[in-house]
């Protein structure tokens, strides 16, 4: 037992863990602006942006300190940590000003659209400290501050039939896999005697637990994790969450949360259970996992005709490739991913901004409505075609180089047919992706089809998420080697 | 005879097992949130148990207080869906909602 974790904090802790407070603070901030300045949405919503800018800009400072323990060993700084709280910031800039030009957010009569903002910096604050938390209490905190926000958030159209139906699958999907996570955390507790990640390994690199208790920990706890990431099989929620939330949520929803819980994985499987592998073999384990979660979404993304499912479905998939490069256990298979969720943040977010500046005249999601946009609206088709490359993985774009290193480290560990399994998943992808480059380019539009202007924020945002995953795809070094510096430390490999 | 560790263990198994059934056959949308809470409650009484009998300090007692503040505002969040939902479906059945395309 360690008294550590009483310890009162010190005030300096307080200098490695900035972009978090000032995401917290930026929190409290616009909910009481929202409450002063009542049905003025831009003061909330100004006072969140600038907290997340502000958090980018400290994280970004914040990349290459050296490592460092806050509040006794309940949260860690690192390089890995450093690079999660970049991406998250990134993440909550760029869904602030998407949903500040969205109709299904700002349009209808809710009352206050503050608390929106006010939610997605909490959630964001709460992403960075999951991917900093190294002890069971502070895993299982974090995890349920950013569920508890997304709850509230995917059913924030408390109106809207679709929208309470896809909080009320959500909020208890969620609260059952993170009390069944609970338990297996309590187990872990008990096998090992610590709730600290460095306790726990070192419990279980001197022998502690039976292979059966392991693999029952190990299932529990991906119970949890699981579900975060939207892995087969706890993903019943996604595709009804993001078809039912307005869709800059579900958007958010299909970036933050899940590079969360990677990071989550991440340092949890890394840097605890490690020792325990010769005990309960969870590589395979997820192996499994990984083929059933990219096989099961891709088929049945095939089938699908609205496109915020589609898209659900292919993010489930994504996430199916990322746990391939997770169980490789090798530094190139980290910077692997890392590399590829951020990637992955570009081209998902810039795919569901389409969606998003679309729903705004045309209030429909349905693929055949897209028919003939590539000449309704030329440019934001021309850029969607960008986002689905990029989501297919085909060269010139950023989702080429992103998975190419996935496989290309799933090849080096001699896991051949792991690598095989998806290389035809990302066929497969193709057929669904290119389903709606199809009907925009080669459906005609109905005679009555409806003007499609797209507003000028949206343009600015389409372009600044489109060239990146243009020109990653082409010179993609520098971001090669944010992840590849950001492991550099990670002392678990 | 005392109580040991073994006996809390059952509890906290028969309390998970008995959660986990209420989850999985209950169709209302308010026993299903009991039966979350059945779950989380089993996690408790192992982080409790397993402080007094395996750590011998008060990490896992602190964690059992987390989860109880954790549970009431997950409650609180949960329960507010739970109303919308009979707001604007007239039901607390989990299975009349269902407007989403399977």
């Amino acid at each position: 037992m360690s008294m550590d974790m009483l310890q009162i904090p010190d005030w300096s802790d307080l200098g490695g863990f900035l972009p978090e407070t000032v995401m917290f603070g930026a929190f409290l901030l616009a909910l009481l602006g929202d409450l002063i300045a009542r049905r003025r949405p831009a003061v909330p919503f100004a006072i969140a942006l600038t907290g997340a800018l502000t958090a980018l800009a400290l994280a970004i400072a914040g990349l290459d300190t050296p490592e460092r323990t806050i509040l006794g060993d309940l949260v860690v700084v690192d390089g890995l940590a450093a690079f999660f709280r970049v991406l998250f910031a990134l993440v909550a800039v760029a869904t602030m000003l998407i949903s500040w030009a969205s109709e299904e957010i700002m349009g209808r009569s809710r009352e206050n659209k503050g608390e929106y903002y006010a939610l997605i910096a909490l959630m964001t604050g709460g992403m960075m400290v999951m991917a900093e938390a190294r002890d069971l209490l502070m895993l299982y905190l974090s995890l349920e501050l950013v569920s508890l926000s997304s709850y509230v958030m995917a059913g924030y159209m408390r109106n809207s039939l679709r929208a309470t139906e896809a909080s009320l699958k959500y909020v208890i999907f969620g609260a059952v896999s993170s009390g069944v996570m609970l338990y297996g955390l309590s187990l872990l507790y008990g096998l090992t005697g610590s709730l600290t990640y460095v306790g726990i390994r070192d419990a279980l690199a001197a022998g502690a637990g039976d292979p059966l208790s392991l693999l029952t920990v190990c299932v529990l706890l991906l119970a949890g994790l699981g579900y975060k990431i939207a892995m087969v099989p706890f993903h019943f929620w996604a595709p009804d969450v993001y078809e039912g939330a307005p869709t800059p949520v579900a958007a958010f929803f299909s970036v933050g949360p899940k590079a969360a819980g990677f990071a989550m994985m991440i340092r949890f499987f890394y840097t605890t259970m490690q020792p325990a592998i010769d005990r309960v073999d969870w590589r395979l384990l997820i192996a499994v996992l990984s083929v059933a979660t990219m096989t099961y979404a891709n088929l049945v993304a095939v089938r699908q005709t609205n496109v915020k499912r589609l898209l659900a479905y292919s993010s489930i998939a994504h996430a199916g490739y990322l746990l391939m490069g997770f169980l490789m256990l090798t530094a190139a298979g980290l910077q692997a991913i890392l590399f590829y969720l951020l990637v992955y943040a570009l081209m998902n977010l810039g795919a569901f901004l389409f969606v998003i500046a679309l729903n705004n005249s045309l209030k429909s999601e349905h693929i055949d409505d897209y028919a003939g946009l590539g000449f309704r609206s030329p440019w934001a088709a021309a850029m969607m075609i960008v986002f689905l490359f990029s989501l297919t993985g085909l060269p010139p774009t950023a989702g080429f180089i992103g998975k190419f290193y996935l496989f290309a480290a799933v090849m080096q560990e001699g896991w051949y047919w792991l690598a095989i399994v998806g290389v035809l998943n990302s066929v497969v992808s193709l057929f669904y992706y290119m389903k709606i480059a199809r009907t925009m380019y080669f459906t005609k539009a109905p005679a009555d089809a409806p003007a499609v202007p797209i507003a000028p924020l949206h343009y600015v945002m389409m372009v600044l998420l489109a060239a990146p995953t243009l020109a990653l795809g082409l010179y993609w070094g520098g971001f090669k080697d944010l992840a590849d510096r950001a492991i550099q430390h990670f002392t678990a490999i | 005879m005392t109580a040991g560790l073994e006996h809390y263990l059952t509890v906290s198994a028969l309390l998970f097992g008995l959660g986990l059934y209420a989850v999985l056959t209950r169709r209302n949308a308010v026993a299903l949130l009991m039966g979350v809470e059945l779950i989380l409650n089993a996690a408790s009484l192992n982080f409790v148990a397993f402080a007094r009998f395996v750590d011998g300090g008060v990490d896992g007692h602190i964690v059992a207080i987390f989860v109880i503040v954790l549970a009431a505002a997950e409650a609180a969040v949960a329960l507010a869906i739970v109303l919308a939902m009979f707001r604007n479906f007239g039901t607390v059945n989990v299975d009349s909602v269902n407007r989403l395309k399977r």
